[in-house]
């Protein structure tokens, strides 16, 4: 059985649905239920356009016991071209080569096993376009 | 609302203290605090812990605590925000006894962060657990993702940055508390190991187990248990977006600057009206980070300022952490807010000996949780 908690998930990390309030305009990943900016309570589901540009990062050398085994690796902030900021890793990349202001865009990737069992849990991580 | 004094101050040493538990740690801080402020009892006690859960499986920190030093049945509360607990127990301490509710109360908090636990993954829970963590963030790589956007946008150097390591460990050098008691140089921490680029070893703050405790008491009775009573002129807190990616800017921390202007405001002074202070440096682009977010300077010139010694013991400018700041004092993450308001006490009561502050009048305490989501900012000033 697929565990709840990666489930709930989904409709994030395998489709970037992010949710859009009907009053101002402004787009939340992940959704919300109310919107801190106008205090509105409508949204539509919007997905993200999953291109967009690295605003700051870093290679993590020392990670936690579960990560441990994919370090080094880099993470990064990126502004998708909706104006979504988001965390991500950054894959396949040099880690020379990465600059603050490069293209970068989503793909679909294995992030990490959850649990005792070893759960595949998946999720987006950045390239360079 | 009643003014509010601290009349009292106890800790224990910070570091691996293998031979104690938790609840020996706090136990032992409590005690002393209890008979430095020369009182015969409580009447309610705050206990700060970001993770006792996850760093030695024991939750309910406040009655546990209550219980082992003996002084249930009053009400006895622990506080959590990450890192900021310690000084957000001492905050809500503040605010029981300004309310008239409580006439003498216990601020406290704790840590024990060497029992065995992945110590990375339970920081990582004061980030957002399903959008930052999952993807295999973990505090260094927050901050260091904070260093290098402030690099990038103010051309802060990495000298700059290690400059505040070697100088909290200078300060922590003469704290007989501080964990880690020994000078080091620039060199050594740019050749320390990397931890998330650009922030290495020496950068980060240690892994700690400590304990430290205050008593507060109102003004009108403090007199009757000390000559010198140190009067909290403002508490102040604040908070912001769980996650780092969220906010507008990464080199600017909002709850920092929220907390600080509103603690400004009711303190009725100006950041140049501080004469020491005692900040969050987690890691040592925080110090920098914070010491522009309190108005001590300009922003984008924390790191020029920590580079020229303005944050110095002898620069007369803001002495920044005389304790060695979480760096070179340790970082027994609930007992660190708590431990920044003795080294106030310390200071403002001339108690503070080599790391003594000359004239000190007002000092403020800085502490903050996760990436900056919570912050609490206290002012305390000598009578």
């Amino acid at each position: 059985m697929i565990s709840p908690k990666y489930f709930r998930e989904i409709p994030q990390r395998y489709r970037l649905e992010a949710g859009k309030c009907k009053k101002c305009g402004q787009v939340y990943f992940p959704p919300r239920l109310i919107c801190p900016e106008c205090k509105s309570k409508q949204f539509e589901t919007i997905k993200l356009n999953p291109e967009g540009k690295l605003l700051t990062y870093t290679i993590i050398r020392i990670a936690s016991d579960k990560f441990s085994i994919q370090a080094p690796y880099a993470v990064g902030i990126v502004e998708l071209n909706d104006g979504v900021k988001l965390t991500t890793q950054i894959a396949n990349v040099d880690f020379d080569r990465i600059k603050i202001g490069m293209k970068l865009k989503l793909v679909f990737r294995k992030i990490q096993d959850e649990g005792a069992a070893g759960l595949h849990c998946y999720g987006y991580k950045a390239i360079v376009i | 609302m009643k003014d509010v004094a601290v009349i009292g101050v106890g800790m224990t040493q910070f570091g691996e203290l293998w031979g104690k538990s938790i609840k020996d740690i706090f136990v032992e801080a409590a005690l002393k605090a209890i008979e430095n402020a020369n009182v015969d009892h409580i009447d309610s006690m705050y206990v700060g812990s970001m993770s006792s859960g996850l760093f030695v499986g024991q939750e309910h920190l406040g009655a546990v605590m209550a219980d082992y030093l003996g002084v249930s049945p009053i009400p006895a509360t622990r506080v959590e925000s990450a890192c900021a607990s310690g000084g957000i127990a001492f905050r809500q301490a503040y605010l029981e006894v300004a309310s008239g509710a409580s006439e003498i109360v216990l601020a406290g908090g704790v840590e024990k962060m060497t029992d065995g636990a992945d110590v990375t993954e339970a920081l990582a829970t004061a980030a957002d657990q399903e959008y930052e963590v999952y993807q295999g963030v973990t505090f260094p790589g927050l901050y260091a993702m904070i260093a290098n956007a402030h690099m990038y946008q103010y051309k802060t150097t990495r000298e700059q940055i290690a400059a505040v390591a070697v100088k909290n460990h200078k300060n922590g050098v003469n704290n007989p508390n501080a964990q880690f008691r020994g000078e080091i140089s620039i060199d050594k921490v740019l050749n320390s190991t990397l931890v998330a680029d650009p922030l290495r070893l020496l950068d980060c703050s240690p892994v700690s187990d400590g304990g430290a405790a205050v008593i507060l008491c109102s003004m009108d009775i403090a007199k009757k248990f000390t000559k010198n009573p140190v009067r909290i002129k403002a508490s102040a807190q604040a908070s912001d977006t769980i996650a780092l990616h969220s906010r507008k800017s990464f080199t600017t921390l909002n709850s920092v600057t929220a907390a600080a202007q509103k603690a400004y405001k009711i303190a009725g002074i100006s950041p140049k009206d501080v004469n020491f202070a005692e900040v969050h440096d987690c890691f040592t682009i925080a110090e920098i980070v914070v010491s522009e977010d309190l108005g001590f300077f300009e922003k984008g010139c924390g790191g020029s300022a920590a580079e020229e010694g303005l944050t110095s013991l002898e620069s007369g400018k803001i002495p920044i952490n005389t304790s060695g700041g979480l760096k070179s004092k340790g970082h027994p993450v609930g007992a660190t807010g708590v431990a920044q308001v003795i080294e106030c006490y310390e200071q403002l009561t001339g108690q503070a000996g080599k790391r003594q502050v000359k004239n000190a009048k007002i000092g403020l305490t800085q502490n903050m949780g996760g990436s900056g989501a919570s912050c609490v900012i206290n002012i305390l000033e000598a009578l």
